[in-house]
């Protein structure tokens, strides 16, 4: 992928001490940003990605010539304005779109990391975006927003950064992974490990990435994205291109060749150990282990608005695991609201044409900003 | 604004902490909000309550009195308010204890099952009573628990709960409650208000 010249990016000359005790510096953040900063710069929005998202939010991704990952909610008049306000999008640390990750070269051996690139926590990414904020001169900003992993990330953020952020809007999210979390995160990391190509995370030619283990890893992912009811009312059984089965291994359902698509084209765009080092991220991920077991000393110091979203058909995020954070903010009277979204489309609601939670979102951001 | 709603709002004092419980679409949140400077929290169990709470401004979760209201530390509000729901719950008295746990004082409004249409109603259709405050059918309505104004009293009486204010109304008609008058207010209020303390 020749992508440089799409790409902006952020040196970041300071040094960054990782969760595993290793020390990065003069490391590259990619990102993009949406709308204008005003002068007073209080409408800047950060919004953080989910596993396999990028810094390109909405419009055209240059890269893979489609939309942005998070089009229906994030643009002019949207329930993110960009005429309203500045979003700022980056690229995970340990990802593949341009920020310090597996398939950058280590400076000191000029070989391409694979996995020998240290292994990053959700912790990690927030601490290397904040730099952002301050390239941007942000002294607080208006939202940070994300779902998944990307609530996640809002939700260490605030931790960290009690003070940067009016209102925290974590999205189908958990405070901590769960064992059935990382149980489909590992089944997804063996299938690339037991790809021949993955050879120990050295490939580096294009042609012989781990393509097959990463796209069997994005296809049980993928149906972990999807509810059981959205499967069988666009599937159901219906058959692909044929008018009975075909008594062997092809593709006879569509649900069958959905999946092959979704992996074929997944690998196109994404980085086979970028994808081993975010799922352990997100594994390792536990707020409330961080602050002892009492995940309401996670936000004890701010004073933020909080906005909790959930789906009633999200199992790998259920909304109980998202009213946990509720329960924590609560006890602490902290300002928060929460809102269960009815929807069949599952975890990837959130991504999707879903009305009732792009409205919800843009009336909180909406009114909070007229309050700010 | 419902006549209801005024006489809460009287009740509660400037710049207070205030825990909406059952706010419906907010509108006497967003009045003590707005006129108040009420520091105001909402629990509503519709979804679609919820959504119009969220278009106000308004910082409310959506969930169930019965369930939720355990999240909340004690007396982490000055008042919690019910507005005639209390009889829609399987556990009335746990919802009150848990009203008065979480609030420093309760305000409970009730729709007054004594109100005198209501007994006319029974006595001469012999058929369950359907009002304004009532419009529901004996096989659709939410309500499991109805109650009088005297039943209500009595209640919290024997539990040892203090009540401040008791208030009938009848329509736009506000007046006291008191131990003589309970008779006669039981008969002509369609509604009692009673801020309460434990």
């Amino acid at each position: 992928m020749n992508t440089e010249k799409n790409i902006k990016t952020l040196l970041v000359k300071k040094p960054l001490k990782l969760d595993c005790g290793k020390t990065i510096n003069n490391f590259p953040i990619a990102y993009e940003t949406y709308g204008s900063l005003n002068e007073k710069k209080d409408n800047a929005i950060l919004v953080f990605h989910a596993l396999t998202g990028d810094q390109f939010v909405t419009g055209l991704n240059p890269i893979t010539n489609k939309d942005g990952w998070w089009s229906y909610a994030v643009g002019p008049n949207k329930s993110i304005d960009t005429n309203k306000y500045f979003v700022i999008c980056s690229n995970v640390i340990g990802g593949c779109l341009g920020s310090f990750g597996p398939s950058h070269k280590d400076p000191e051996t000029q070989k391409v990391f694979g996995t020998n690139f240290p292994v990053i926590t959700i912790n990690d990414m927030v601490n290397a975006q904040y730099n952002l904020i301050e390239h941007f001169g942000i002294d607080k900003l208006f939202s940070i927003v994300g779902g998944s992993m990307g609530g996640m990330q809002v939700l260490q953020f605030i931790s960290n950064f009690p003070d940067k952020a009016k209102t925290v809007i974590p999205i189908a999210c958990t405070s901590s992974h769960s064992a059935q979390n990382i149980a489909f995160n590992e089944l997804g990391r063996q299938a690339i490990a037991a790809d021949s190509n993955w050879n120990e995370g050295n490939y580096n030619s294009k042609d012989t990435i781990p393509d097959k283990g990463l796209a069997v890893a994005r296809m049980a992912a993928h149906i972990t994205y999807l509810s059981k009811k959205g499967l069988q009312e666009k599937f159901g059984r219906k058959l692909q291109e044929r008018e009975d089965l075909k008594f062997g291994f092809d593709a006879d359902f569509q649900i069958e060749s959905y999946l092959r698509y979704q992996g074929s084209v997944f690998v196109d765009r994404f980085d086979a150990n970028s994808y081993l080092y975010i799922t352990r991220a997100m594994d390792y991920f536990d707020l409330s282990k961080q602050f002892n077991g009492n995940l309401s000393d996670a936000f004890k110091e701010t004073r933020a608005k909080f906005f909790i979203i959930s789906f009633t058909s999200d199992w790998l995020y259920p909304t109980q695991e998202n009213k946990d954070i509720v329960i924590a903010l609560n006890a602490i009277g902290a300002d928060v609201g929460f809102v269960e979204i009815e929807s069949d489309k599952g975890h990837d609601s959130f991504l999707l044409d879903v009305p009732d939670f792009l409205s919800a979102l843009k009336n909180f951001l909406d009114k909070s900003y007229i309050e700010n | 604004m419902k006549n209801e709603f005024k006489v809460i709002a009287e009740l509660i004092e400037q710049d207070k902490k205030v825990l909406d419980v059952g706010c419906a679409d907010g509108t006497l949140m967003k009045f003590l909000k707005d006129n108040k400077n009420i520091n105001i929290r909402g629990l509503e169990i519709s979804k679609d309550k919820v959504q119009k709470c969220i278009a106000k401004g308004l910082t409310v979760i959506e969930g169930n009195a019965e369930k939720d209201l355990i999240q909340f530390p004690d007396k982490s509000f000055d008042y919690v308010v019910l507005s005639q729901t209390l009889q829609a719950f399987l556990n009335p008295e746990k919802v009150i204890n848990e009203l008065l746990r979480v609030g420093k004082k309760a305000i409970v409004t009730i729709p007054n099952f004594g109100y005198w249409k209501i007994r006319l109603h029974l006595l001469t259709k012999g058929t369950m009573p359907i009002t304004k405050t009532l419009p529901d059918e004996w096989y659709n309505t939410p309500n499991l628990h109805m109650c009088t104004i005297k039943d209500f009293v009595h209640f919290v009486k024997s539990r040892n709960i203090k009540i401040f204010k008791s208030i009938a109304l009848n329509n736009e008609n506000v007046s006291s409650i008191n131990d003589t008058n309970l008779g006669v207010k039981n008969l002509y209020a369609d509604l009692g208000i009673f801020l309460i303390e434990k």
